[in-house]
Formats: C-alpha cells, sequence, structure tokens
C-alpha cells in the first residue's frame, strides 16, 4: 500500500518509556514507605526490629489476603462492602464445624471456603445478572451475613476449638507466622490471575471499557459473576485465619473490614473507576498502612489521632489519583 | 447583535478539525451551516457557544472582542446552543429545568409559584400553550423536551441560538411547529444558527448559508443567490471518483444474508453480503443504519427475521457469537465502543483473539469460508494463561501490517491518532480472522491521509475475500467505495443501487425520501 504519511507522529512525544504510568503510583508508595520506616526508625522505640516487622506483617494478613479479591472487584468498577460481616460469618461457621467434626483444621477451612464462596455467588448473581448496583447488592449482605453470623452463633464465640484450629492463624512455617504465608501465596496467586491469564485480561478491559470489552466478544456478566465469586472464596479464607488466629469464630469479628480493605487497595493505586491498578499497588498499599498503624501506635500516638491520620492517606492517595487521571470531568 | 468569528482555528491531536473558519451572524437572521460530516460544523459551533476554546482567531460580540473560557461566558452574551443531545436534567419539570441555574428566589428559597408563572409565560409566548409547566422531563417527548431548552435559552435571554440538527429528532407536525417558533424569535430579533443536513429545511428557513468543507470555508452567501445544486457541489466538492480503490474481480459467493430482520427502529430489513464486495449502507442520522449493523452483530435484540452466515442459519445472542461466526464490527464512536483506553495496543488487539472457545468458532468459520486450514488460527492461550511472546509477536505483525504509527505495541491506544486508533481496531479484527467486516463511518474524525490509507486497506481486505458492509454518511466516499449502495430511511431499507446507477443526485434523492425516489 502506497499512501501519504500521516502528519500527526507518536514517536517524538515526550512520553516516558521506562516508567510505564500505572506503575508510578507503587513506585511512590515504596518510596513512602521507606521514608515512614526511616521515620519511626527514630521516633518509634522498638520499630526496627526482625521481630517487630513479623509483627506488622502478621497485623496486616488477613488484610492482605481480602485486599487481592477487592483488587479485583474494584478493577471492574465495582465494591464489595460485606467482605467484613462474611469474615464474620465464615469464621463462626468453621469454627463451629470444627466443633463438630474430627478433623478440625480440614472441616472448618472446606466450610468456611464454601461459605464464603457461596456468599460470593450471591453478590455476583445480583450484580452480574440481575444488574444490581455493587454497592446496593453488597450493603444489603453486609448486614445479611452479619445478622446469620450473630443467629448462627447464638451471639456467642465458639471456642476450645483444640490446638489443630490454630495452625493457620497461629503457626510459624521457618519462622514466619503461616497467615503471612498465606498472604504471600494469594497476592503472588492474584498477581499472577489479573497479569498473565485471560480472564485477568477480561477484568481490565471490562473495568476500563465495559460497552468496547462486550463488543470484543467478553462474556462480561460471567466475569463479573466469577470475580465476586472468587472474591467470596478468599473473603472465607480470611474469616477462617482470623478465626484460628484468635482461637475462635467470633460473630462480630471483621467490623469495619471493608473500610480497611478498600482504603489498602485506594492507597495502592487502584482506581475506583475500574481497569487501573494492580496487586503489587495493593500490596504496598497494605504495607503503606500497616507500618503507618504500627509506628503510631510505638510511638504512643494517640489512637484517635491514628485514625485522622488514616484518613489523611486516603485523601492524598485519591487526590493523587484524580490528578493523574489522564481525562478528568469538564467541571 | 453582531456575532462575528474570523478566522478560528481549531486543532486535535492528528486533525486539524477548523482551518481559518470565519462567520458573521446578525440578529433577526436565519443562518444555517452546511457541510458534510468532519466539515467542521460541530467544532464551529462548539467555538461559538464557549464549549471549547479556539488555537487562533477572533470572536466579536457587537464589536467587542472575547473569549469564552466556558458556555457559562457565552451564556452571559445571550449565545446559547441547543444540543442535540439536551441538558436537561430529566428528573425535574419543565419549569425547573427552564430556571435552572437562574431560579427566582425569596430568601434562599426557590419562588415556585413565580417560577411557573414565568415558565408559562414564555412558553406561551413560544405558542407552546399545551405544554404543561409540572410536566417531569422523563415524561415528555423528544419534541417537547427541545421545546423546553429553547424555552430555557429565551427565558434567560438569548440573542443568539446555535441549533445542531432540530429536526433529526422530530415528526413532520413537531418539524412544523419548530420552523413557527424560529420565525417568532427571528422576528423577536435573535439571530438563529441552524445546523442541517437536509437542504430543503434550509431552503425553507433560513437567509444565508456558510458552507464549510474540510474544515475550511468554501462560501457564505445569501440564499437567493445559490441554487440547490450549487451547495450540494460546494459541500462534496471533490472529485467523486479521485483516490478511491476499486474492485479487481467480481465478488464471489454470498456469505451473509439478513432476511426481513427487524429490531429497534429497524423495519424488515433484508440484504446480503458476497466475498470481495464492499457494500455501503447510506442514510441520513437515525435512519437505523448502526441498529441495523448492531443486530447483525447481536449486540441489539431482534424482533423478527433471520439470518445466514454462508448458508447455516445464524442467531447471534451476544457478540461472542457473531465474533465466534466470523462477524466483526468497527463501530463508530472508537473511543467508546472500540478500544478500551487505557490498555496497550497489544492488549486492544488481542481482545477478541485470546479464548480458546472462541477461537476454536473462529477458526471453523473460516476453515469453512476462506478455505483457510483451522490451524492458521494463532493459538494465543493455554489453560487460560496467555503465551505473551506469542501475542505480542502476532500483534506486531499486524500492526507493522496496518503501518500503525508508534514506536512499540505496548503503549496505550489512548495516544494514537484518530486514524491509528481505527487501524488497531482493524488489526483486531484481522487477528481474530474475520471475514464479515461491519463497518461503521470508518473515516470519521480522521485524517485525510489516514482517510486514504483506511480505504486502501478495506479494498485490499475486500480483494483477500472478506465482505464488508460499510456505513457513511460522507456520500464521495459512500459512492466511491461501495460497489453496491443500499439506502436506509426511517429504518427500512429503500433502495439498493448498483455502482453504475448510484449518481449522487439519485442517492441523495433516496435518502432524503423526496418524489422523485427510485
Amino acid at each position: 500500500m502506497s499512501v501519504p504519511v500521516e502528519r500527526e507522529q507518536i514517536a517524538g512525544a515526550p512520553v516516558p518509556t521506562a516508567v510505564p504510568w500505572q506503575r508510578a503510583a507503587e513506585y511512590v508508595l515504596v518510596i513512602a514507605t521507606l521514608v515512614e520506616v526511616a521515620i519511626f526508625a527514630f521516633a518509634a522505640p522498638g520499630f526496627f526490629s526482625v521481630a517487630n516487622a513479623l509483627n506488622i506483617a502478621l497485623s496486616i494478613a488477613v488484610t492482605g489476603i481480602l485486599a487481592v479479591g477487592a483488587t479485583a472487584v474494584i478493577l471492574t468498577a465495582g465494591i464489595d462492602l460485606s467482605v467484613g460481616s462474611v469474615v464474620a460469618l465464615t469464621g463462626v461457621t468453621g469454627a463451629m464445624a470444627a466443633a463438630a467434626s474430627g478433623m478440625p483444621a480440614l472441616a472448618a477451612l472446606a466450610v468456611a471456603l464454601i461459605v464464603g464462596t457461596a456468599t460470593g455467588v450471591v453478590n455476583g448473581t445480583l450484580i452480574a445478572y440481575f444488574r444490581v448496583q455493587p454497592f446496593i447488592a453488597t450493603l444489603a449482605l453486609l448486614t445479611i451475613a452479619r445478622g446469620l453470623a450473630f443467629i448462627i452463633s447464638g451471639g456467642r464465640s465458639i471456642g476450645n476449638l483444640g490446638p489443630t484450629f490454630g495452625i493457620l492463624g497461629r503457626s510459624l512455617v521457618f519462622g514466619i507466622p503461616t497467615p503471612v504465608i498465606v498472604m504471600a501465596i494469594v497476592m503472588i496467586a492474584g498477581a499472577f490471575v489479573l497479569k498473565r491469564t485471560v480472564f485477568g485480561r477480561h477484568i481490565y478491559a471490562i473495568g476500563g471499557n465495559t460497552e468496547a470489552a462486550w463488543l470484543a466478544g467478553i462474556n462480561v456478566r460471567w466475569v463479573i459473576w466469577l470475580v465476586y465469586v472468587l472474591n467470596g472464596a478468599l473473603s472465607g479464607l480470611g474469616g477462617l485465619t482470623l478465626a484460628s488466629r484468635l482461637g475462635a469464630g467470633v460473630p462480630d469479628a471483621g467490623l469495619q473490614y471493608e473500610l480497611d480493605v478498600i482504603a489498602a487497595v485506594v492507597v495502592g493505586g487502584t482506581s475506583l473507576f475500574g481497569g487501573r491498578g494492580t496487586i503489587a499497588g495493593t500490596l504496598w498499599g497494605t504495607v503503606f498502612i500497616g507500618v503507618l498503624m504500627n509506628g503510631l501506635n510505638l510511638a504512643n500516638v494517640d489512637p484517635y489521632v491514628q485514625k485522622i491520620a488514616l484518613g489523611v492517606v486516603i485523601v492524598l492517595a485519591a487526590v493523587g489519583d484524580e490528578l493523574t487521571r489522564k481525562k478528568r470531568a469538564a467541571w | 447583535m453582531e456575532l462575528v468569528a474570523q478566522s478560528l482555528v481549531k486543532r486535535y491531536p492528528g486533525v486539524l478539525a477548523l482551518d481559518g473558519v470565519s462567520i458573521t451572524v446578525r440578529g433577526s437572521e436565519v443562518h444555517a451551516v452546511a457541510g458534510e460530516n468532519g466539515a467542521g460544523k460541530s467544532t464551529l459551533m462548539q467555538l461559538l457557544s464557549g464549549a471549547i476554546t479556539p488555537d487562533g482567531g477572533t470572536i466579536t460580540v457587537d464589536g467587542r472582542e472575547v473569549r469564552f473560557a466556558s458556555p457559562h461566558d457565552a451564556h452571559a452574551l445571550g449565545i446559547r446552543m441547543i444540543h442535540q443531545e439536551l441538558s436537561l436534567v430529566p428528573e425535574l419539570s419543565v419549569a425547573e429545568n427552564i430556571f435552572l441555574g437562574a431560579e427566582p428566589a425569596r430568601r434562599g428559597m426557590v419562588d415556585r409559584a413565580r417560577q411557573r408563572r414565568e415558565a408559562r409565560a414564555v412558553l406561551d409566548r413560544l405558542g407552546q400553550t399545551s405544554l404543561d409547566t409540572d410536566a417531569r422531563i422523563d415524561d415528555l417527548s423528544l419534541a417537547a423536551r427541545q421545546m423546553t431548552e429553547i424555552a430555557k435559552s429565551v427565558s434567560q435571554r438569548a440573542r443568539v441560538l446555535i441549533m445542531d440538527e432540530p429536526t433529526a429528532i422530530l415528526a413532520h407536525e413537531e418539524t412544523e411547529a419548530l420552523f413557527a417558533v424560529i420565525a417568532q424569535l427571528s422576528a423577536e430579533g435573535v439571530a438563529i444558527v441552524y445546523i442541517s443536513h437536509r437542504l430543503e429545511e434550509i431552503f425553507r428557513i433560513a437567509s444565508r448559508v456558510t458552507v464549510l468543507r474540510d474544515g475550511r470555508l468554501v462560501t457564505s452567501a445569501s440564499l437567493g443567490e445559490l441554487s440547490r445544486g450549487e451547495i450540494v457541489r460546494l459541500m462534496v466538492g471533490r472529485e467523486l471518483s479521485a483516490g478511491y480503490p476499486r474492485a479487481t474481480q467480481p465478488p464471489g459467493e454470498e456469505i451473509l444474508r439478513v432476511e426481513r430482520l427487524s429490531s429497534g427502529p429497524v423495519r424488515d430489513a433484508t440484504l446480503a453480503l458476497r466475498r470481495g464486495e464492499i457494500v455501503g449502507l447510506v442514510g441520513l442520522v437515525g435512519a437505523g443504519r448502526t441498529e441495523l449493523a448492531r443486530a447483525i452483530f447481536g449486540a441489539e435484540p431482534t424482533t423478527a427475521g433471520a439470518m445466514f452466515v454462508d448458508g447455516a442459519p445464524y442467531r447471534p445472542r451476544s457478540p461472542h457469537d457473531a465474533i465466534a461466526a466470523g462477524l466483526a464490527l468497527l463501530p463508530e464512536d472508537r473511543k467508546r465502543q472500540g478500544l478500551v483506553l487505557e490498555a496497550t495496543i497489544r492488549e486492544n488487539t488481542s481482545l477478541p483473539s485470546l479464548r480458546a472457545l472462541v477461537r476454536a468458532g473462529m477458526a471453523r468459520a473460516a476453515a469453512a469460508v476462506r478455505g483457510r486450514p483451522a490451524s492458521a488460527m494463532p493459538v494465543l492461550s493455554r489453560a487460560g494463561v496467555v503465551n505473551r511472546a506469542r501475542e505480542r509477536g502476532e500483534v506486531t505483525r499486524w500492526v507493522e501490517a496496518l503501518k500503525v504509527r508508534t514506536p512499540s505495541v505496548e503503549r496505550p491506544a489512548r495516544q494514537l491518532s484518530g486514524g491509528n486508533q481505527q487501524k488497531v481496531v482493524v488489526a483486531r479484527w484481522l487477528l481474530a480472522h474475520s471475514h464479515i467486516l461491519l463497518v461503521d463511518e470508518p473515516t470519521r474524525g480522521i485524517d485525510v491521509g489516514a482517510k486514504a490509507e483506511i480505504y486502501a486497506l478495506m479494498r485490499r481486505l475486500a480483494d483477500e475475500g472478506a465482505a464488508i458492509l460499510m456505513i457513511s454518511s460522507d456520500l464521495p466516499e459512500a459512492l466511491g467505495m461501495a460497489d453496491r449502495l443500499l439506502v436506509m430511511r426511517g429504518g427500512r431499507i429503500v433502495g439498493e443501487l448498483s455502482r453504475a446507477e448510484a449518481t449522487p443526485e439519485r442517492v441523495a434523492s433516496l435518502i432524503l425520501g423526496e418524489s422523485s425516489a427510485a
């Protein structure tokens, strides 16, 4: 084809090539975390030690597990508010299964995963097939799952489950707390699914432009459904990990976890509008907040001030996201 | 009132949308702006109404130079645009919309009685005595909404009203009512800038006409000085046959058949596509062309009719089914419907070809229709995991073959010009081995040079055995590219013309539905 050359050229445009802009949030966060660590190393007694590092890792493990599912959900421009209640429901049902079974750890794991998946099926079906807004569907499940957790447990903690129940939450592997190992596995698996698989590609495409994704032949409803189902399964895993650490299924466990999880994902650079974000970003968002809370604690900062600090971090992340958006609203 | 624009220039990435256009609008005149799609009419109107800012040139109002930072600034000087997509709040009443942003208030509370009274007065002045001020916009016809929009402008002392294709959404009597209102406003001293494709309307209501072509001013004259034929020639300008690649061989066997299909506004559409041919589909905006293409692609539900691909029944429930049968849709709105702008060129190109299931269907279709072995389909994923090296290789091959101008397939699609974005969408369907292409306004918003490339590309695909249905509002383009032309009007296919039969006059009269329709 012999054709005239188009005037506009990309080649000369000043576009950074080495650092794709998607990763900018991650780099900023890594640096911010290092700065944070340096400050607390001086300001907070007992902060800069291996023991405290493991302490921080353990403190963010459950949030980290849940944040992987939340990242996928938010990438589709959805939201899950029910995660905290599902943590309680799966913890309670897992604990009851452990109490009733000869193999407490396995029974608890199986039941927690099944119950968590079931909540995901409910969310996914409402959102993908009945077109209920994710905010509303998961808000409903937030109250329903919490109510169920109290009814099933009779409002009491379900404890005395024997030593094996605590394996997932309290044991160490090569000196590292098991929940941290679980979080690492879930994050690596989540990053692989989002980055390397067809399913992951479809998640980004749907979040980026649902109409275009559908017209390119993607089964949008199925992908969204599956995202919520997998998110539910991860909520079950997170719920059981927490129950195992506590040594009991507690009906008011996981209160306001949905907010911690969303905060970690958003601070990690994932856009609530969908289509933008990574698991690496979510990891750093989780770590940054975990270090902040731990350091402020050790520095004896008033817990109420800690809450304000977290709020400020969320605001900064949101403003940063808005400023880096290429297409902004006209107003 | 005198609104004068001098040498306005507006540039978009890759396109010079407006190249030194001047226009003078005076009170009481109805000033028509004519031109093909892409001629720059909308850009000019957006500049005059403050929606966008010019890259060059000046605008003066009553001799004083002005700069509009937003539509708000233009409103302050009495210049308002009535949008095609109306800017009313559907949940509010007629009166509330008329006074939106300028509510009559007493001590911070909206004076609802006064609002209603003044709305009534404005509507009555426009002869809209039967339009209820308390009706919710949601419950009103499009014509009534348009009247509300006009009343809103008038109530806020508009001196220049810009109307963009106002009759496109109106029935015949509604159009008459609108013309009456335009005459009334004109008599009151309001200037009307009237954009329309419909020449008979221009001749009926306008006193002056400004003709644009390819972003440039062609002429501005009193309507008495120009005949209809002259305006058409000025709008079209170019030699009709120049630069369009012709078919090198007669078309092959039929591969898509649509029989008496109804869907949304589309009624009883029957058509067939054969290998190797480009079939043009022309008609006014709103004639149902896009809806027909979307219905064939499984993107709109059908209410009646049947379709066949390569003789076998074809019933797409979603685009997914259509793609598996070898179809592709290149949508009119590339940014909203074609591309995931934040994703890379690689990801955009491979999007439909990643899944094994789709691939199997496409391979079967390709094997059946093109006689290609199914094994020729690239395998881009295994067990759900993308083979990125192969993906990149395949994408790069197509991106290079189509001469997409980018340093790397890893760039976001957002950074490409319109023409290159269109090529990425084409590359996507070539990688997917699609061979029935439904192409909606393939060159809209694309630079002249890139247009020629797209034309050559479409012709090459047809020569290689693809069947192409090309929707175009650009008449010379449709006449130049199409081997056969279908004309739609009011949801129906009202004519089919061979290349030899398709003279501009004949096609235009079929499109407009005039008495001489063949």
